[in-house]
């Protein structure tokens, strides 16, 4: 198991986030990470990036607690993309993949660069400033700089958030794909189910900051007995009872 | 410390600057502006005050390097409100670099932010009012050292307010060094301190550098063991201020104000 998550808690003041949850990710697994808004998604990837202390629990990578790494070493391993987090707006796209390129230690930063703009269809605005750009540029630049160290362990906020639909297809087609030719596990916080049904090998689903439910998309709609992800979640989300 | 990692984060403030004619306009405008406004005072009591009737530029010259100061504590703060304002927070926190790395690299292109500003109006000074701080000579390498580390120890504690408070701290950033100016008797030599205030002033460094500034331009002397205690001052409240953003660092991770810190 490449990343094991047992009785993770996270208490903000009396405020109870993330309530002892545990789940595992295997090697080059995607999973995703679902639950309406305030579940406690964010708090739980805030904590794997050590973002946020965790209140209890642990976190480990290849069976040892995240705490021993080193700080650098760890992340050095992971990446992270969210359209809620943006990248310097004055400064140039170029100018952004190269810092990050450097403060990640990326040898053969340029040809790196190339590739991964290339690949995401930045080169035509490689020169503008990062602010100037449409939220579906912001969005594909974000990933580039998420994978710009080529990330053992990839968390992706919502990822296509607020894009239109063909912007949002050229992501998630560029997502499956890297998945095919890059060893890279996933976790991937989203809203749209149908991206998770793409994307995804297995759900966990959250509510009120605890794991509610968790499988295959497969199985979980059978198992509420729903048509597709989207209706399961709503079943889910709507539930006053705890699964 | 991984210096290709200090350089990198240094090199995101450098394209900032770069990248904007106004952000540069912006650093050099208000130390100028100080010099003319100085100037014009330093000429003024150099021909109306017994004080400074012999001595030319001293209040100037302490204008110079309490601006020096100033642009270094401001340029710290503002290379962190950037990464708010910018919402690169979390891409910050997340990549791999030590808090030490980030530390060093606020401090090391601080400096290049201060001298932006304040090279040009260091020079201007030397035509248009005949002052010009390298007549303090050797001594002013590490007056300079001195007030530079206690500016970026400012800026150290003001991020660490932003750190434990949010965006909401940004205000403090630029009351903080007002706040300690009458304490710094920069224009003033202490005696005229009240004697309880007297005792407080000594314990910053600002005092000393600043006595030690017109002793040099007013009796020619230099006192060395002045200097040194002017620095080992600023090298305590410089590591004080260190584990000040340690604890910040760690309470914000705590209280999960990291994630998603923005405007």
């Amino acid at each position: 198991m490449l990343i094991e998550i047992k009785n993770l808690t996270k208490i903000y003041n009396n405020f109870l986030a993330v309530n002892k949850i545990n789940f595992q990710i295997g090697k080059y697994e995607t999973i995703g990470l679902l639950g309406p808004n305030g579940c406690g998604k964010t708090t739980t990837i805030g904590m794997m990036l050590g973002l946020v202390t965790p209140s209890m629990g642990e976190i480990l990578i290849e069976n040892k607690n995240i705490k021993s790494f080193k700080r650098d070493e760890i992340l050095e391993r992971f990446n992270f993309a969210s359209p809620y987090v943006e990248l310097p707006k004055k400064l140039t796209v170029k100018q952004n993949l190269e810092i990050y390129g450097r403060l990640y230690g990326i040898k053969n930063l340029d040809k790196r660069m190339n590739e991964i703009s290339n690949d995401l269809d930045i080169k035509n605005f490689y020169e503008k400033k990062t602010g100037e750009l449409s939220s579906g540029q912001k969005n594909r630049v974000s990933l580039a700089k998420s994978l710009i160290n080529k990330p053992e362990i990839l968390l992706l906020d919502e990822p296509t958030a607020s894009l239109d639909p063909d912007i949002g297809d050229f992501i998630r087609s560029y997502i499956q794909e890297y998945k095919k030719k890059n060893k890279v596990t996933i976790l991937l916080a989203s809203h749209n189910m149908s991206e998770v049904e793409r994307l995804c090998d297995r759900v966990i689903m959250m509510k009120k900051g605890k794991i509610i439910d968790s499988g295959t998309c497969k199985n979980l709609i059978q198992k509420h007995g729903r048509n597709n992800l989207e209706e399961t979640f709503l079943k889910l989300a709507r539930s006053k009872d705890e699964f | 410390m991984n210096f290709n990692k200090i350089y990198a984060l240094g090199l995101r403030h450098l394209y900032l600057i770069m990248n904007s004619f106004p952000r540069i306009l912006d650093l050099i405008y208000w130390p100028t502006v100080q010099i003319f406004l100085w100037g014009f005072i330093s000429k003024f009591f150099t021909l109306n005050s017994e004080y400074y009737s012999n001595t030319v530029g001293v209040i100037l010259t302490a204008a110079i390097l309490y601006d020096f100061l100033f642009r270094a504590s401001i340029s710290f703060n503002m290379m962190f409100l950037e990464e708010i304002w910018s919402r690169n927070f979390t891409n910050l926190f997340i990549a791999p670099i030590k808090i030490r790395e980030i530390i060093a690299a606020l401090t090391l292109t601080a400096i290049i932010r201060t001298l932006i500003g304040l090279i040009p109006a260091v020079l201007i000074a030397i035509p248009l009012f005949g002052v010009s701080v390298l007549n303090l000579g050797i001594p002013l390498i590490f007056l300079l050292l001195a007030l530079y580390l206690f500016g970026i120890t400012l800026g150290l504690l003001v991020t660490s307010g932003l750190l434990r408070y949010g965006p909401s701290f940004e205000n403090i950033a630029w009351a903080s060094l007002f706040f300690l100016a009458p304490l710094g008797c920069i224009y003033y030599p202490i005696d005229i301190l009240p004697f309880s205030l007297q005792i407080i002033a000594k314990g910053l460094p600002l005092v000393h550098i600043f006595e030690e500034m017109r002793s040099i331009l007013m009796n020619n002397t230099v006192n060395y063991f002045n200097i040194f205690k002017s620095i080992s001052i600023s090298v305590l409240y410089f590591i004080f201020g260190v584990i000040i953003f340690y604890i910040s660092y760690f309470g914000a991770k705590k209280r999960g104000t990291l994630i998603n810190m923005g405007e």
